[in-house]
């Protein structure tokens, strides 16, 4: 076991975990934070996306010994309370969830893509979100989604 | 996720010579982890041959991009969201640009390194044709020191390589003479994103009133190891471009390739692909619109 320092939607915490369990799994079962899901267990699916000092990451394949000291954004970031962040009112208003196994990914990809790219093209929105696969919506409404967030503009960095 | 954890020991170092005198003190014992893009999967699986791992992630030795007038140097740490920024590389090695921006997705390249990419000896890595037909050199490293070869000599067969147990890959060395060369990369899989190759073709070339007067070709996904296609190279040296060169190149080409069936492809699609790539390149290098 290792006691790994790591901060946490903006909130410092340490785990006591192997220095081989996945960040993923320290996540849902050590800290209690289900939203970034496991899919493939291989880095294609993205449903375990988070970012990690700021860069994507698929949270399945970081060792949790390489989080230590790390500033760790999950989707549990993003709502301030009851305050929905752009990028999920426009999920929600533009069908860009359905079943919720992908959503969490797609809004943190969106999120890292946002963030660096304000006004993204159809291109780029791709792109952002191609490892993330999702099985039900298709990938039209969820394209649709985030171009609608970016058009909302303004407050995306407003999460915790 | 069948893998446990506890059956693996996993430390850091606080730099690179702490990780070369561990290497070094068992070699073979230990398994350098990176970006874990390719053993985090096999742990997941519950295949993860590795006992012991040492984290490279974050060692300042091994990651950066340091631009000199004559060369680039790229560490073996440096991922691939990191080449793919570098305004350098974009416009020096382009094809090196390109082979980054399609590994994976955004959050493989953000942790996905270069030397991950090579050392894991895959013939259907994406950065090894790119760098092929750069001429690039490998520095290796081990606390016994360093040493520097072409990078084309480091594949030695199917993942086998010259790397030693006690080796890490220190850089990647490109010289800075290729940005006025005709260049070309195109990948074929099955989507245009997160697909593994079913084969891919690099090349650079210098053509002077219609004749080839340097080239350099480098495949993926055609071989055991990423090879260049130096047979195929001296088919076209010194050759007009016209439609009985193209003829002998792919001729030349589909002798020189020894792919295989897999459940990616087939042997014959790969040959078929591999040779029209090659056309393609060819004609883009035509200053006849007829073969264009």
């Amino acid at each position: 076991m290792s006691l790994i320092p790591l901060t946490v939607n903006g909130r410092p915490t340490q785990v006591a975990a192997p220095p081989m369990k996945r960040l993923l799994d320290v996540l849902r079962e050590d800290l209690g934070l289900t939203g970034a899901k496991e899919g493939c267990g291989e880095g294609e699916c993205g449903s375990c996306s988070i970012r990690m000092n700021g860069e994507l990451v698929n949270s399945c394949l970081v060792p949790i010994l390489q989080a230590d000291g790390a500033s760790i954004q999950t989707v549990e970031g993003l709502a301030i309370d009851a305050e929905l962040h752009p990028l999920q009112k426009a999920f929600l208003e533009c069908g860009g969830a359905q079943c919720g196994i992908c959503t969490p990914g797609m809004l943190m990809a969106a999120t890292h893509l946002l963030e660096s790219n304000p006004r993204p093209t159809l291109d780029q929105i791709r792109e952002g979100l191609a490892g993330n696969l999702c099985r039900c919506t298709g990938f039209v409404k969820i394209f649709d989604s985030v171009a609608a967030a970016a058009a909302m503009g303004g407050n995306l960095k407003y999460a915790r | 996720m069948r893998g446990n954890p506890e059956s693996h020991e996993l430390i850091g170092a606080p730099n690179l010579s702490a990780v070369l005198a561990q290497l070094s003190a068992a070699p073979g014992q230990w398994t350098p982890i990176a970006g874990g893009t390719e053993l985090m999967v096999a742990h997941a699986a519950g295949r993860l041959n590795a006992p012991k791992l040492i984290s490279l992630w974050g060692l300042s030795e091994l990651n950066f991009v340091r631009i000199a007038d004559n060369a680039i140097s790229i560490g073996g740490g440096a991922t691939f969201g990191q080449i793919r920024k570098n305004a350098v590389i974009e416009t020096d090695f382009p094809l090196l640009s390109k082979a980054a921006s399609w590994i994976g997705s955004i959050a493989n390249q953000s942790r996905a390194t270069i030397a991950g990419n090579i050392v894991n000896g895959s013939p259907a890595a994406d950065a090894p044709p790119a760098l092929l037909v750069y001429d690039a050199e490998i520095e290796l490293i081990s606390a016994r020191g360093a040493r520097r070869l072409p990078y084309a000599d480091f594949h030695l067969g199917y993942k086998r390589s010259v790397l030693q147990p006690d080796e890490l890959v220190l850089a990647l060395h490109l010289p800075r003479r290729f940005s006025t060369h005709r260049q070309y990369l195109r990948k074929v899989g099955t989507r245009k994103a997160m697909a593994i190759t079913k084969a891919a073709l690099a090349a650079t070339a210098i053509v002077e009133d219609g004749v080839i007067a340097e080239i350099r070709l480098a495949a993926a996904s055609v071989a055991e190891r990423p090879v260049r296609l130096f047979a195929t190279e001296a088919s076209l040296i010194g050759k007009r471009i016209n439609a009985s060169t193209i003829q002998s190149a792919r001729d030349a080409l589909l002798s020189e390739v020894r792919p295989i069936d897999d459940i990616r492809s087939t042997a014959q699609y790969r040959k078929q692909v591999a040779a029209n790539l090659l056309e393609e390149f060819i004609h883009e290098l035509s200053p006849e619109p007829s073969l264009a």
